[in-house]
């Protein structure tokens, strides 16, 4: 969290309120002058010197969703008791949870995110609009045809970024024009709707004039991608997120990001702001890199945002290699849920053209028989491939 | 009304409102702002507008919303039978009255005009506004700001007074950041045990003390069990009736009723199974 420090010569309270607002928005609400004056009102309404009520009104004031809302406790206490770099500093942690389940070896990294400020971090979605980059794209452009076929964990550089958003696109594209079996009436259509024109000519005295048609309306799939950002799958993130990317740009997809905890991030790979975008991930990152706990997650997945992404016209995707702290009965068991509510489960596995693939497998195993296709997705080839699968399923 | 007076009040009704609902629903009174609930199932969000009705003493308007909702089911709408009627019915007398078709004596009126054409203030209740379609949102949010509807044919139609509006949404999509920038905004969660507690007695307060903790200890162990529905407070109260009605004063040594009624806890077959007579039996040795 970013502290503020009291103005030194703060002038009253419309100008302390203004520096709250300000605090605030630096921290992610979308607040403008007008909440200055509403807040301002509101503390007139109650008795503003108590600080308990003032919190309690200020809160549901200001906050706009439940997130706000947990977090607005803290932001209070940070700016109006100025304990918010004490905070940031030494231990007490905002979730201690996702701070336990960082491994030491990632600590350094964040730590170093931290300090550089959510401007100024690196994107995490789309590689960001790098300027030194430009000696070195064109090195990379000359053994594009022998990278196509490597790894996708050694493919980092924008080009092949691009070019995994770009397999999303089409892929996102073919999922979505995708028309139903039946015909319905409609202006204008391939074939002829002979019910409704002779329905219509006995208006004509038998003579059918009037020709109407039918047509195949579009049933576009719904995408919900879940992608694992575990330790293990940590050398594919870049890569997928900007899989992800395209798939929420192009199409009516929905994206999740999950470790331990699982994370709604379509709204921020969807923000046209690269920077805002990148800032806004990195927050949900907490705990990238740590362990995973796939069957908790998809559990999760389905009690809270299952009733509004699940469908019959959904086509659940999961990026994740499987590796998976917990058993995989229960793994089995959470996929069969979500093969009951789902038209199609799709596992896309980083490691499956992959030799040692082993470790996984009982993991994978439990999952298999709820899926309708596991895809490897270990190259950029693979990806774009996924098009003609997809199509299929 | 002060927060400790509306909190009595609302009490008086048998709803129970901690501190944060009863500031936000006394700020939504006296800045005049909508106030948007969130939270899950079964914690008593619609509840909060029929109880801050009977509070205020006034009447309840309620839009439930639904994908499709538009303006004719929300706002207003024209009795066009009954114009065609008085058509029919002036054609015979000969002279037809057109500016009279159009006045308010064949305007259907839908909850929202209800809302703000009333000379008390109602309590307008929105409920599950993320249910209604987007359009429906934008629309709601000119008349939540201004609180002025218009009417072609007539003309704009001010607001004789200024409902308290009342939304709740359970996170079928995302609501738009102009609607939430509008609204105050309270997420309701589910209640400590003592908030639990003292909301039983209040919708039943001749039960058993010991039975009354027994049964708030037990939902509160279930919530914390892996379920796919997890049980609300609306659960809560189904099943100490239930348990009332047999006649039971101990959970301990009601075993079969407990098994029995635990139809009003556990909605899904899954849950059911997940919670068998041995796991409720550890539940309740834990609070008994």
């Amino acid at each position: 969290m970013r502290a503020t420090r009291f103005p030194a010569r703060a002038e009253g309270i419309a100008d302390r309120m203004a520096g709250f607002i300000a605090h605030l928005r630096m921290n992610g609400l979308s607040l403008g002058p007008r909440e200055t004056i509403d807040a301002l009102a509101a503390l007139a309404a109650v008795e503003a010197t108590d600080a308990a009520q003032a919190r309690m009104a200020l809160a549901a004031l200001l906050a706009g969703d439940a997130e706000e809302w947990r977090r607005f406790d803290q932001l209070f206490d940070a700016y109006w008791f100025n304990d918010g770099r004490a905070r940031t500093r030494n231990a007490p942690a905002p979730r201690p949870r996702a701070q336990a389940a960082r491994p030491k070896l990632w600590q350094p990294h964040f730590e170093q995110r931290q300090d550089d400020g959510a401007g100024a971090e690196p994107d995490e979605a789309d590689g960001g609009a790098g300027d030194a980059q430009g000696a070195e794209g064109r090195l990379v452009a000359t053994r594009a045809q022998n990278l196509l076929r490597r790894d996708l964990r050694e493919l980092m550089d924008e080009e092949s970024l691009a070019r995994a958003e770009a397999a999303a696109l089409a892929l996102a594209r073919a999922i979505r024009d995708r028309l139903s079996r039946r015909r319905r009436a409609a202006a204008r259509g391939q074939a002829l709707d002979m019910r409704r024109i002779m329905r219509k000519s006995l208006a004509r005295g038998g003579e059918p004039l009037e020709l109407h048609r039918r047509a195949r309306p579009p049933r576009p799939m719904r995408i919900v991608a879940l992608l694992d950002v575990s330790g293990s799958m940590s050398v594919h993130a870049r890569v997928f997120l900007a899989f992800l990317r395209g798939l929420v740009g192009a199409a009516d997809a929905d994206a999740y990001l999950f470790h331990t905890r699982l994370m709604r991030v379509t709204d921020a790979l969807r923000d046209h702001d690269t920077l805002r975008a990148a800032s806004r991930l990195s927050l949900m990152a907490e705990g990238f890199g740590g362990g995973t706990d796939i069957s908790g997650c998809l559990e999760r997945f389905m009690q809270g945002h299952g009733a509004r992404a699940l469908g019959r016209r959904t086509l659940v995707m999961i990026v994740s290699d499987g590796y998976c702290t917990s058993p995989p009965e229960r793994l089995g068991a959470a996929m069969a849920q979500l093969r009951r509510k789902a038209r199609r489960v799709v596992w896309l596995n980083p490691l499956g053209g992959w030799r040692e693939h082993a470790p996984a497998a009982r993991a994978m195993a439990a999952a298999r028989p709820h899926l309708d296709a596991a895809l490897p997705a270990n190259t950029l080839e693979a990806l774009a491939a996924l098009e003609d699968e997809f199509s299929r399923l | 009304m002060s927060i400790a007076t509306l909190q009595t009040a609302l009490a008086r009704q048998g709803y129970v409102a901690d501190d944060r609902l009863a500031m936000a629903l006394h700020l939504a009174q006296s800045l005049g702002r909508p106030l948007l609930l969130e939270g899950p199932a079964g914690v008593g969000k619609t509840e909060v507008a029929r109880a801050m009705a009977g509070a205020m003493e006034t009447e309840l308007i309620r839009l439930q919303c639904y994908e499709g909702l538009d303006a004719s089911h929300a706002i207003y709408e024209w009795n066009y039978q009954r114009q065609l009627l008085a058509i029919r019915a002036a054609e015979a007398r000969g002279g037809l009255d057109e500016a009279a078709l159009f006045s308010e004596a064949y305007l259907m009126r839908r909850p929202l005009l209800e809302a703000i054409s009333r000379e008390k203030p109602p309590v307008l209740l929105i409920d599950e506004i993320d249910r209604a379609d987007e359009e429906f949102e934008a629309y709601l949010l000119e008349i939540l700001s201004d609180f002025q509807i218009t009417i072609p044919e007539i003309g704009p139609i001010r607001a004789r007074s200024r409902p308290l509006a009342i939304l709740t949404a359970n996170g079928t999509r995302d609501l738009s950041d102009a609607l939430r920038r509008r609204c105050l905004y309270t997420f309701i969660d589910y209640p400590d045990r003592e908030t639990e507690l003292a909301i039983l007695r209040a919708r039943m307060p001749d039960i058993e003390a010991r039975l009354a903790r027994q049964i708030v200890g037990v939902v509160q162990a279930l919530r914390r069990e892996e379920l796919e529905k997890t049980p609300g407070v609306a659960e809560m109260l189904d099943w100490a009736a239930a348990l009332a009605g047999l006649g039971v004063n101990d959970l301990a040594r009601a075993r079969e009723e407990v098994q029995a009624t635990l139809v009003c806890l556990l909605k899904t077959a899954a849950d059911a199974t997940a919670a068998p007579p041995e796991v409720m039996d550890r539940l309740i040795g834990k609070v008994a």
